[in-house]
């Protein structure tokens, strides 16, 4: 049930360069990567591709397939007519490497800039105590494997250099609103979250949540709340004297780590 | 060539995995200048998809559990051929390395009483694993390369050691020499101290559940630098990898589907691990149906389902069935969970199993059974450490995880691999700190070794007309798949020796397109002649234990000895780095207060 797959894979550097025309003998059940691959086992030694995992965990092999980002270890080739022809390009929001690799270093540059979990002082490890459905909000951020596909279709970015360095991006933005929801962190990062980062660039297109291989409601449970919290933040005259610190009620941290519950 | 990047640190790790991570935050804390080199970008390695839980004896599903059980259990698991030493601290260790992942911002499942939950794996007494859903590795990986960027720790992504240097006169470690993969251009370490953290080597074996990094860098370095490797005929299937379709074969099934209830059946539709359960685990194997169905609600008075024997065990037992002819359409056995548990418990504690299963092989878990087969998955041999500080036989070398040997024996049991990262990596960062602090000088780089080092990575650029580097691996892992796997027999290994002479002279001549702007052939041409090293090691060791035991069958051999069982294999390479030869050791004895947790009879 093989069959030849035309493909029209991006190739070059920084320099530029061109959709390079393939066919490759594919079988059941692949993957474009799997395709790729085959490409790079007989055709071309030298063709540049990040991947890893082969199973959609690790976020490496992210590409842009007919025009939108996905992982191509979990693009399987069944989606595809047999007599259409594939084309594979890099990321558009990061600059190239070299084909199919680019220079995502901007996200670890973002990365760095997130202050640090904080528990509260004095609340030893293995003290810690939280309710799974205090936790679960987090954990669902906390799913991301940093593929960056969010980043790379996000509007504000893609095609907008210049917007860069004043704004931190989808992947960012879920990274500070886990930090938010946790229910012991005890720093604020909100005015620092529309300052510095960007936030209000967001114009809730959900183009991110629509890209996301792990399924976050990037929009609805990230930016969305966030949004709403740092407007309660800016215009709230009380939070002023107290915003570099979580207030209780905020951060729902009880003082010694014991469990949050609805009655406290 | 003197115009190359150059570096100093006190402590360099190379590999960014949970072990990696964990001993550069550890070197970092202790005060040395740290710098952690890796060949993929940040966050992305082999960690990643470790998917069950880190076995720790916290005790917070089951009070009844403490250190010396699962000290125990681990000595078991590993058929007592386990540095003692090392799966002693480990026990005692792992609850404060997890808890320590809490502070830095893990966020584990939890129990009523808002714990760290913990569940029940294969092999563990009770249920021990944290855990978060089936992604606790993702979780693991996240939380320490958030502490170690929030620590300032430099990172040098995409860049592969080729080389470990040593000073001329006392033999210690003196740095590292690698490649900037994006750019091919050189880069030299100037260390005391480097700790490999590389991983493992499932990628010389054609199914594997590992990534492409894992090509076993670092066992080879170590012996390159002199440094022997210990148990390395021991190589871990896991029971349960997919199947079909062929693109996604060995891709992990994980382990947590039996600990939350799944069962394997064969081609009839019957349990047929009953049928496998040896006389070393039947005091503590329920051989009934029913008593292993009750056992998952009430752990105390009944007896853990055979589905739950340590991974060796259960690896040999779909071996059989599928050789028995009672194997699935595409060779492997059933995996079912669907029968037994409701499809929202399904879709909550293994969320990624019910993606993958549902996007790569169009089965819906939560309705059908999932077909499943032994896929390499570990290696338990690694560079022989000492136990307490992780340090090689090369001073200033030190090894932790995958890469070190003599934690898990001849077995590892699930769970046990993250807070093995955990532990050692702490200790092993600490006391290269340490180490660099004694010492009365640093140890010289000699620029000759450098220039020599540049010239053996740009080597397959110079040849025209040779092989290519895809068609020696793919020929590499057929004949480790076939001759050394899973059953192994002294023909068949000896067949794979011969091979893999073969495959030498093959990656010396083979050549690579292109230029060295991140150029995979080239890399890869690299990587080939670590597996073909690794390999070697492998086979010899295989070959030389005559007997079976955990991750090392053989049918010429079909029982274990208890001669074998005192000794340790280990491998260095032969004068003039020719091959690899092999020599014993006696396995260190256990002090007599340990030797009583086994009163009963049961090594």
């Amino acid at each position: 049930m093989g069959y030849d797959l035309k493909m029209r894979v991006w190739r070059g550097d920084e320099n530029g360069g061109d959709l390079v025309d393939f066919t490759v003998p594919v079988e059941e059940g692949e993957v474009v990567l799997d395709a790729i691959h085959r490409l790079q086992a007989t055709q071309a030694g030298d063709l540049a591709v990040r991947w890893n995992c082969k199973a959609g965990k690790c976020g490496s092999c992210s590409a842009e397939i007919n025009g939108r980002p996905r992982l191509m270890c979990m693009t399987r080739l069944s989606i595809f007519d047999p007599g259409d022809t594939i084309t594979v390009t890099p990321m558009r929001t990061f600059p190239v490497i070299r084909d199919l690799v680019t220079d995502v270093s901007f996200n670890f540059e973002k990365a760095k800039q997130v202050p640090a979990f904080t528990p509260p002082e004095g609340l030893q490890p293995g003290e810690y105590r939280m309710a799974q459905v205090d936790v679960e909000r987090s954990q669902e951020f906390r799913k991301c494997i940093e593929c960056f596909m969010c980043q790379d279709v996000c509007h504000v970015i893609r095609d907008h250099e210049e917007n860069k360095p004043a704004f931190a991006g989808p992947r960012f933005f879920i990274r500070y609103a886990e930090l938010d929801m946790h229910p012991l962190d005890t720093v604020d990062r909100k005015e620092m979250l529309r300052e510095e980062q960007g936030l209000g660039f967001c114009n809730i297109t959900k183009c991110c949540t629509e890209v996301c291989p792990e399924h976050i409601k990037i929009t609805d449970n990230a930016i969305i709340p966030m949004k709403e919290r740092v407007v309660d933040v800016k215009f709230d005259p009380w939070t002023k004297f107290t915003r570099r610190r979580k207030s209780p009620e905020q951060s729902r941290t009880p003082a010694k780590g014991r469990l949050s519950t609805p009655d406290e | 060539m003197s115009e190359i990047e150059k570096h100093s640190y006190d402590v360099v790790v190379i590999g960014a995995g949970g072990a990696g991570l964990r001993a550069a935050i550890g070197a970092h804390e202790a005060g040395a200048k740290t710098a952690v080199v890796c060949k993929s970008l940040l966050g992305k390695a082999h960690t990643v998809m470790a998917e069950g839980g880190i076995a720790a004896s916290m005790g917070n599903v089951w009070p009844e559990d403490n250190w010396q059980v699962h000290f125990r259990d681990t000595m078991r698991g590993g058929k007592m051929l386990n540095n003692w030493r090392m799966a002693q601290l480990h026990a005692q260790q792992a609850p404060d390395r997890v808890w320590e992942l809490e502070s830095w911002g893990a966020l584990f499942d939890r129990t009523k009483e808002g714990k760290i939950s913990q569940r029940d794996f294969g092999g563990h007494r009770y249920a021990r694993l944290a855990h978060v859903g089936d992604r606790t590795g993702l979780e693991m990986i996240r939380t320490l390369q958030q502490r170690a960027v929030s620590l300032g720790i430099d990172v040098f992504m995409e860049c592969t050691i080729t080389e470990l240097l040593k000073d001329d006169s006392a033999g210690r470690i003196s740095g590292a020499f690698g490649y900037w993969r994006e750019s091919g251009r050189f880069i030299a370490f100037e260390a005391p101290a480097v700790i490999l953290a590389t991983g493992g080597i499932g990628k010389s074996f054609k199914v594997t559940s590992n990534s492409w990094e894992y090509t076993g860098d670092g066992h080879a370095l170590a012996m390159e630098a002199g440094a022997p490797l210990i148990n390395m005929e021991f190589v871990q299937f896991h029971p349960t990898g997919m199947v079909w379709p062929p693109s996604v074969r060995g891709i992990l099934v994980t382990e947590s589907v039996r600990g939350d209830g799944g069962v394997l059946r064969n081609s009839e539709g019957k349990r047929f691990m009953f049928n496998y359960i040896s006389d070393y685990f039947k005091a503590e194997t329920a051989d009934t149906e029913e008593e292993a169905d009750r056992w998952y609600e009430d752990h105390v008075n009944n007896r853990r389902p055979p589905e739950l024997l340590p991974r060796d065990e259960v690896a040999r037992a779909i071996n059989a069935e599928v050789k028995a002819g009672r194997g699935t359409p595409h060779g492997g056995v059933y995996l079912d969970i669907a029968s037994r548990r409701s499809p929202e418990f399904i879709q909550k504690r293994l969320p990624s199993m019910y993606h993958q299963f549902k996007e790569l092989a169009d089965v819906d878990i939560t309705k059908e059974a999932m077909e499943i087969g032994p896929t390499c998955h570990y290696v338990m041999g690694g560079v022989e450490v000492d136990a307490d500080t992780q340090m090689s036989k090369v001073p200033g070398l030190y090894a932790v995880g995958e890469v070190s040997g003599g934690m898990h024996g001849a077995n590892r049991l699930g769970g046990n691999s993250l807070g093995d990262l955990l532990v050692f990596g702490k200790l092993a960062g600490e006391h290269a700190a340490t180490y660099v602090t004694g010492l009365p000088a640093r140890p010289a780089v000699a620029e000759a070794d450098v220039d020599a080092a540049g010239k053996a990575a740009l080597a397959p650029f110079e040849r025209e007309g040779g092989e290519n580097p895809y068609t020696v691996q793919h020929d590499l892992q057929e004949t480790m798949h076939n001759l050394v796997g899973i059953i192994r027999n002294a023909d068949e290994i000896t067949d794979a020796l011969a091979k893999i002479e073969e495959f030498k002279d093959r990656v010396a001549t083979l050549s690579v397109e292109g230029h060295r702007q991140y150029n995979p052939g080239w890399h890869l041409s690299i990587d080939l002649k670590n597996m073909l090293l690794v390999s070697e090691a492998i086979a010899r060791a295989a070959l030389d234990r005559k007997e079976s035991r955990g991750g090392h069958t053989r049918d010429d051999y079909p029982a274990s000895d208890p001669s074998w069982g005192e000794i340790n294999v280990l491998c260095r390479l032969a004068d003039g780095k020719a091959g690899v030869e092999v020599f014993h050791q006696p396995l260190p004895v256990m002090p007599d207060e340990l030797k009583t947790l086994f009163d009963d009879g049961s090594h």
